[in-house]
């Protein structure tokens, strides 16, 4: 679930980071589920139409009884996106697939299951790209979506495309639809565009709308950063 | 699916509605008839067909596409020829059906068995991102991107340029679709007091290359009424002869294209009434 790009000519596969709640679930399992119930009891939809994850390491469980959690956990309507933790032996076709490549906090390095060379986890390689360069643009309707670093689009993107970086993004042509910069907290995230005619600009949760843009910086080159909690937009010369 | 005929499937497409796809469809393909090239022209709007209508053959229509792909009809019964070009036939939609009827295995089956029949199979796409959309470019060699000087309709091709990169077979076989774009509806004196986008500022934004420019013209909807494209119906009206240029472009010649200008127009349309 990281930063894995492969890129033919034209078609694009991404592989993306969300946010996911995490379920760590001790033994005895049965006592969980009853502090889960509690819980429950004070904010019953709270998890509902979430996505979460199962975090199994703590607990060592058979096929059956990871069925019989899952099981368990969807009886409060609490869907389970996959699971991670668990040996590839366990992971029936019945069940969530598994998760690879959690980072975080509570970063679990799973111990190694036997590889072939096919399933060589490219997340692993620690020589990760600190960038994404586009050299298409970016077409309505479309979203990139780079969590790693910056992201460069060569082109112009659309009105109705969005990019979205973790750090800075430049955009050599025309900015029509979004962009969305430092989305992974970092603040020196900055937004370059050769031409704006954005819909909108945000870094990290500071945005701004077109309307809310003055008319000035329209049709020319522009660059947006953060001052404080202010999300500053201005002319390049 | 090879050809020695290296027959081309070419889909017109838009995103947007009435912005001038069957009537293109039509009058490209029956330029492209009358250049002596077999063609057909394959309407992918199941339920809601027209170009039976645009080519007056809508009396005429017994199978159509969607009974082929259910094998109920075997493609020369479903195919109908024009009666004004014989290099011309149109692959009617059907009308009692909805886009689900499309199957990809069996849209791949007539596409490949039309290949192997015709120099230029022109698929009519219909509205919309949906199947019916995406079937209608899913084997395409090359898109015809029509589109109206106007932001909506912009915007809408820019997405459908977005898929014919991603959702087509040779897109997923890392293969290009040669895309151009046709700009329909200009009207010279609108552009002329900015009342509409200009020729620069569409080709800047969607960055593909350009196939032509048709003027809006009154010969459009006269054409269709009568139910003959306009290529047909009047060659020497200013669309009919930016279709005919169109297609001298679609088969490789470098011819430039002008942007028809006020002057012309008022020219071209005193000149389009004499010839009627």
């Amino acid at each position: 679930m990281s930063s894995l790009i492969i890129q033919r000519q034209s078609l694009k596969f991404r592989a993306r980071n969300y946010m996911a709640f995490v379920f760590t679930p001790r033994a005895p399992i049965a006592e969980w589920l009853m502090d889960l119930d509690a819980t429950l009891e004070r904010s019953k939809n709270f998890f509902t139409g979430h996505a979460l994850a199962l975090d199994l390491s703590a607990v060592r469980l058979s096929p059956n009884g990871i069925a019989h959690l899952v099981a368990n956990l969807e009886e409060r309507n609490i869907r389970v996106l996959g699971i991670e933790g668990i040996e590839p032996n366990d992971a029936t076709p019945e069940l969530p697939p598994i998760l690879r490549g959690a980072r975080g906090v509570q970063d679990v390095e799973l111990r190694e299951p036997e590889t072939t060379a096919a399933s060589e986890n490219p997340v692993r390689t620690s020589e990760k790209p600190a960038s994404l360069l586009l050299e298409d643009p970016v077409r309505s309707g479309q979203s990139v979506a780079f969590i790693e670093g910056d992201v460069t689009v060569l082109g112009s993107v659309g009105s109705g495309a969005e990019v979205i970086a973790g750090g800075s993004i430049h955009i050599y042509g025309t900015l029509r639809g979004q962009a969305i910069a430092g989305v992974t907290g970092n603040r020196r995230a900055r937004i370059f565009c050769h031409r704006f005619e954005a819909e909108l600009l945000a870094i990290g949760s500071h945005y701004k709308t077109a309307d809310e843009i003055e008319d000035s910086v329209h049709n020319g080159p522009v660059q947006a950063w953060l001052d404080g909690n202010t999300l500053k937009i201005s002319a390049m010369h | 699916m090879d050809n020695k005929k290296s027959a081309r499937v070419v889909v017109v497409t838009s995103g947007k509605g009435g912005v001038g796809k069957t009537t293109s469809t039509a009058a490209l393909g029956a330029a492209l008839a009358h250049s002596g090239d077999k063609v057909v022209v394959v309407d992918f709007d199941v339920g809601l067909r027209n170009l039976d209508l645009v080519l007056g053959a809508e009396r005429r229509v017994v199978f159509d596409l969607v009974n082929v792909i259910h094998g109920v009809a075997k493609l020369p019964q479903a195919l109908i020829r024009d009666k004004r070009l014989e290099n011309l036939h149109l692959l009617p939609a059907s009308q009692t059906r909805d886009k689900d009827a499309l199957t990809e295995d069996g849209v791949a089956k007539v596409i490949a068995e039309l290949r192997s029949k015709f120099d230029w199979i022109i698929c009519d796409s219909p509205a919309g991102i949906e199947r019916g959309a995406t079937m209608a470019m899913r084997y395409a060699d090359a898109a015809i991107i029509v589109t109206n000087p106007e932001v909506s309709s912009v915007r809408d091709s820019d997405r459908i340029i977005g898929l014919l990169d991603s959702k087509t077979e040779k897109a997923e076989r890392g293969e290009f679709v040669d895309k151009q774009l046709l700009i329909t509806r200009f009207h010279p004196w609108r552009a002329a007091r900015g009342e509409m986008l200009s020729i620069d500022d569409v080709l800047e934004i969607l960055s593909i290359p350009l196939l032509g420019i048709i003027p809006e013209s009154e010969e459009v909807l006269r054409a269709s009424n009568v139910g003959s494209p306009v290529t047909l119906n009047n060659p020497a009206s200013a669309p009919a002869r930016a279709y005919f240029d169109a297609v001298r472009r679609l088969k490789g010649e470098t011819i430039p294209v002008q942007v028809p200008s006020e002057s012309r127009g008022i020219f071209n349309k005193l000149f389009g009434r004499k010839a009627a």
